[in-house]
């Protein structure tokens, strides 16, 4: 095994008990715990009423823009590891590529911002 | 050795056995979710080749944003999904049809080898002399690569502004804070005084 594996083997070790631990748990309360079945249980109640409508509700469209506002930082984030590393390796050029897309982004950031999509309402 | 393999079938299985729930559960958060976890064995299966940077990116955003993001349009979307699942065999073909496709250009890349075997030397190892995968991504991707770097850079610019333009309302029933006006309002400005006379309104 190589010896990055072998690093990554107690992750491993914690992953497999942590599945063996929850299925564990989950099965013991189907067996040991008494089952009742009824379809009267998992139904919703509403102050006696039967349920008006579905609990389903759409979500407001900024809750979508927030997100891939999100995940557009994230990826400037995840930019900056491989750079931080190396950067006694990439010298002044890397250094300046990385201030070039930082700025990119920057203008990107400050048009959202003055555009108001930060603020909810 | 054989943990290695033992985690290769695993990851592998678990992989396989989740896209296909993910086409296949009933409710479409449940395919979400499923996805999250075919998400989690692939950065299983990138950590046993040795590509560390990628498996922890494909945890950080698709896991943690793409995957959101999914969930959110699930939920913004007001389908009713038993009348959507009932003309799931009309879309087969389109759908067979692009998985014809995906199959060939996967089997183009593994073809590729037997056709021109100078082409596996082109394949970089994840870990080449001993440099751990972030280093050695990092040594190339922004000097060599420097242009699609900031080609990267600028499709995120683009995103970010089609995302604002495309979602963002203004509503303009809502009264927001002006912090500016109100710090700047200036008692000559608001307030007047008035001498009135007795007996006479204002």
């Amino acid at each position: 095994m190589p010896d990055l594996l072998r690093e990554y083997l107690p992750i491993l070790i914690f992953l497999v008990i942590a599945v063996a631990l929850a299925g564990i748990v989950i099965l013991a309360s189907y067996i040991v715990a008494r089952q009742n079945p009824e379809t009267e249980k998992l139904s919703a109640y509403e102050c006696g009423f039967a349920p008006f409508d579905n609990a389903r509700r759409q979500f407001d469209v900024r809750f979508y823009l927030v997100a891939i506002l999100f995940i557009i930082f994230d990826l400037e984030v995840a930019f900056l590891f491989p750079w931080a590393i190396t950067l006694g390796k990439i010298g002044l050029f890397g250094f300046l590529s990385m201030m070039a897309f930082l700025g990119v982004l920057t203008i990107g950031f400050i048009y959202e911002w003055k555009k108001g999509a930060l603020e909810w309402e | 050795m054989i943990v290695q393999a033992i985690a290769f079938y695993l990851f592998a299985a678990i992989t396989i056995a989740a896209g296909f729930m993910v086409i296949a559960a009933r409710n479409p958060v449940h395919s979400v979710l499923f996805l999250i976890l075919a998400f989690f064995n692939a950065a299983g299966l990138f950590v046993l080749l040795g590509a560390e940077f990628l498996a922890m990116v494909l945890v950080i955003v698709y896991v943690g944003a793409v995957a959101v993001l999914f969930l959110f349009v699930v939920m913004m979307l007001d389908i009713n999904f038993t009348e959507l699942r009932q003309g799931f065999l009309n879309y087969l073909p389109i759908g067979g049809l692009v998985g014809m496709i995906l199959l060939m250009e996967l089997l183009l890349v593994i073809g590729s080898w037997v056709i021109s075997p100078a082409a596996a030397h082109f394949a970089m190892a994840p870990t080449p002399g001993g440099l751990s995968n972030t280093a050695a991504l990092g040594r190339i991707l922004y000097t060599q690569y420097a242009y699609l770097f900031q080609a990267a850079g600028l499709i995120l610019l683009v995103a970010m502004i089609g995302a604002i333009v495309l979602t963002l309302r203004t509503r303009p029933e809502v009264r927001r804070q002006k912090i500016g006006q109100q710090i700047g309002r200036r008692p000559v400005n608001s307030v007047a005084l008035e001498k009135v006379k007795p007996g006479q309104g204002v």
